[in-house]
């Protein structure tokens, strides 16, 4: 596959995947239960050995790695499982966006008559910033991933559709999809069956960015005290917490941070990577 | 010393292409006051040995040996900022696209400037002199006033003019036209051609004509060179390479122009009639926000019929509406009055959904064989849509796929691949086999060849024939080329600006047409003097 021959693609999709291990592997990666906390042992410094109390009442020895929070938290293990709420709330965000986008999109740019109203709704939720759309939805509903999730799609679904739109008007001229109606294919058919897979390569590109800003805006939200509860371990709790304290003890922060910036980081690139193979007429030129 | 000469010119491909070199060896001459036509089918190489001339190869194409030199001077080994002085000055070019060749945001007299201001030391007062003097030379009406006309207030032939206008501004040695009538309409192609002979015998430019019509070839050229997959397999005097051709190739390409003559098979006079258009009209309205709206008639008052076994021809120039007809009848798009008589039923007045159960009866096959296929489905699956849209069992659908590519001369084997794996002459085939699977008592062309190699055409065109023959199909068959007409149809009906200006027997309009109109396309059609296929056999 030509796609795999690209760099950024194989070094995108590298770094994605060890996260995807790391989140799916994270109770064997020396770990404990992220949500323990031990009073003996707080704000220690990355690499400092102390005592974690489990749930059951006992004590173990552990090393923390990336140091404590002013709980006594492990920040470690919290950023380890942190990468799982991430990627899931990144993916799912992602894929919602994606479903009613194309469905809006697909309905504006095919059923001209759709075309007005669709797009005017639109650009009413554009004209709301992203942040303000996704603080509203968390109030309405109690902050659960659901919520959290459905609040970052929402200000997505806008970007999505007029990406779909526009890529529908110029395949609606495309002589393939006139000889389908001349073959008397039902519209639902062309729409689905002959425009949509058309629109796949450059919705790939997209939904890598989609997913990038997801969990970069969940980050934002979970920072600014309106994302999922504090006690679901993601970065931007992390980050939260470890604020107050960032001058006297900055690893509280700093863990976190270089893993969301990588993972962003990631993500774009393979964006990039696949944008470059996928879409050569949008490459930059060799 | 000639003006131009190119010796064992060599020119890589990519790694992955479909051969090695785009042009192997390749070595001529062009004399002062002298027309070369380069000609070959699309993929010869032709364009690129005009880019490496010009040194305007893309990077992916590099140069891998030989030598150019224009009066005396090597090119190839020349510096990048010598061969810039050059360009422009001692060799320019005119390009294929007259719309996409000039800048939209420059007027055209800023682009006639920025040639001279480059090149020159002139002040600009005598500058803009010079570009008005070089637009009268084109022929160009109120040169002044087109100074500062931009792009896009001009039409396909001024631009072209302005084009060559740029090309000559510094009255170069050697210019290279690269089909620059190509994208042109045959009455403005004629005016085009005309205009560059006149400029080359006034000026005793070289001129290095690319193109791939033999027609053209047969009305400008001085010498031919014949260009086949990057070799040049023949050149010599324009006499010689048309009448008497000593490779074989050169004489199948020649053998396969259509000619003009009608094909003069009888036709039955009684055949029932299959489509009936009576008024057919197509107005677009644009609305403007604010101020009045503003109607093109694209199709007015369009009456005629096709009768089952035959072949009616829709001619003319592009933006003549035989498209928008061809769009009316099987309703892609709605038309604004008339009737449309196809089975007994109305089709004009039918609702989209009444329409669905009726569109079997009219098929149609696109110009462009890259685009009418769906990249993304196979060929078995494109084939049998149609008929699995009408309830068709899928087994059954795929058994008819089966016999349809067979009609069409394709392997049955080729319905599990995907469109990308064929050439324009096979997918045009599989657009056939396509329509075809339904069944359908009219077949609608519209343009179905004209973006085929003139070899690949001719079996194309001789395809039709027979299928239409074969299953007893009506055609109408739309084309701007006559030639092709002449040889399919048997009615014809000329358009001009939405009209029917003339409808008869192929046979009467072709040898005795009565509208000004229709004789001067004919008067228009590159290499009229010429019988082609007749020469070569």
């Amino acid at each position: 596959m030509k796609i795999f021959a690209n760099w950024s693609v194989r070094i995108g999709g590298t770094v994605l995947l060890l996260l995807v291990l790391v989140a799916i592997a994270a109770p064997w990666l020396g770990t404990v239960d992220p949500t323990l906390f031990d009073a003996g042992s707080r704000d220690l410094r990355p690499g400092e050995a102390g005592e974690i109390a489990t749930l059951d009442g006992d004590t173990v020895k552990h090393v923390f790695l990336m140091g404590s929070d002013s709980y006594g938290r492990d920040i470690y293990s919290r950023v380890v499982y942190g990468t799982r709420v991430s990627l899931i709330v990144g993916l799912a965000a992602a894929l919602l966006a994606l479903f009613f986008g194309v469905v809006c999109g697909l309905a504006a740019g095919y059923l001209r008559r759709l075309d007005g109203i669709v797009m005017r709704v639109m650009d009413g939720i554009m004209a709301i910033p992203a942040i303000l759309i996704a603080i509203a939805v968390v109030a309405l509903w109690r902050a659960s991933l659901t919520s959290v999730v459905i609040a970052i799609a929402i200000p997505e679904i806008p970007r999505v559709t007029r990406l779909v739109r526009s890529l529908v008007l110029t395949i609606r001229e495309e002589p393939y999809v006139e000889a389908a109606v001349s073959l008397g294919t039902p519209t639902l058919k062309i729409m689905f069956g002959h425009i949509l897979p058309n629109t796949l390569a450059p919705l790939l590109v997209q939904s890598t960015y989609i997913f990038a800003f997801a969990i970069l805006l969940e980050a934002i939200l979970s920072f600014l005290g309106v994302g999922l509860p504090p006690d679901i371990p993601t970065w931007g709790n992390i980050m939260a917490e470890g604020r107050v304290q960032f001058v006297a003890y900055p690893h509280n922060v700093f863990f976190p941070g270089v893993f969301l910036a990588v993972t962003v980081l990631a993500v774009n690139i393979l964006g990039d990577g696949l944008r470059d193979t996928l879409d050569p007429k949008m490459a930059k030129r060799v | 010393m000639s003006t131009l000469e190119v010796k064992d010119l060599t020119v890589r491909l990519p790694a992955g292409g479909d051969r090695a070199e785009a042009v192997s060896g390749v070595s001529f001459a062009v004399e002062k006051s002298e027309i070369l036509c380069l000609v070959g089918e699309s993929g010869s190489g032709k364009t690129v040995i005009a880019h490496s001339i010009m040194g305007l190869l893309p990077k992916t194409l590099a140069l891998a040996g030989g030598e150019i030199s224009l009066e005396g001077e090597e090119l190839t080994k020349a510096s990048e900022a010598r061969r810039r002085a050059l360009r422009g000055a001692r060799m320019a070019m005119i390009f294929q696209e007259p719309m996409s060749a000039l800048n939209p945001v420059m007027t055209c007299g800023a682009q006639i400037d920025e040639v001279l201001s480059c090149h020159t030391e002139m002040p600009p007062a005598e500058r803009r002199a010079r570009a008005a003097s070089l637009l009268r030379e084109v022929a160009l009406p109120d040169p002044e006033h087109l100074l500062d006309a931009y792009p896009h207030q001009l039409s396909g032939g001024q631009r072209q003019r302005v084009g060559i206008a740029i090309a000559l501004a510094l009255e170069p040695a050697l210019l290279i036209a690269d089909e620059p009538t190509t994208a042109l309409d045959v009455t403005t192609q004629a005016q085009i051609l005309r205009l560059i002979v006149e400029l080359q015998r006034r000026h005793g430019m070289a001129v290095l004509f690319v193109t791939h019509d033999f027609g053209v070839v047969a009305d400008i050229a001085h010498r031919v060179a014949v260009l086949r997959e990057g070799r040049l397999v023949e050149i010599g005097s324009k006499l010689d390479v048309l009448t008497r051709p000593s490779h074989e190739y050169t004489r199948g390409l020649i053998g396969a122009v259509p000619t003009l003559q009608p094909h003069g098979r009888p036709v039955p006079a009684n055949a029932p009639v299959v489509l009936a258009t009576r008024g057919l009209s197509k107005t677009y309205r644009a609305r403007r926000w604010m101020g009045k709206t503003r109607e093109v008639q694209a199709a007015a008052d369009v009456t005629l019929e096709v009768r089952k076994g035959q072949t009616l021809g829709l001619v003319g120039e592009s933006g003549s509406g035989k498209s928008t007809v061809a769009r009316c009848i099987v309703r892609l798009v709605d038309p604004s009055a008339g009737e449309i008589h196809l089975g007994g039923a109305d089709l004009a007045r039918l609702r989209a959904g009444e329409m669905r159960p009726l569109r079997r009866r009219v098929q149609i096959v696109f110009q462009d064989p890259y685009r009418s296929l769906n990249p993304r489905r196979t060929v078995g699956e494109a084939i049998i849509e149609g008929p699995l849209n009408y309830g068709v069992p899928r087994h059954e659908a795929l058994s008819r796929a089966r016999r349809l590519m067979e009609l069409v001369r394709m392997d049955a084997a080729a319905l599990a691949r995907y469109p990308h794996q064929f050439s324009g002459g096979q997918r045009q085939r599989i657009c056939i086999a396509r329509a075809l699977a339904l069944e359908p008592e009219l077949l609608i062309a519209d343009e179905a060849v004209s973006a085929l190699d003139v070899s690949v055409q001719a079996q194309v065109l001789a395809l039709l024939e027979d299928i239409r023959s074969r299953l007893d199909l009506a055609m109408l068959f739309i084309t701007h080329d006559l030639r092709v007409a002449a040889q399919v149809c048997d009615q014809v009906a000329v358009m001009q600006a939405g009209r029917i200006v003339e409808l008869g027997d192929a046979e009467e309009v072709f040898l005795r047409p009565r509208h000004e109109y229709t004789r001067a396309l004919f008067a228009a059609a590159p290499g009229r003097g010429f019988n082609f296929a007749a020469q070569v056999n």
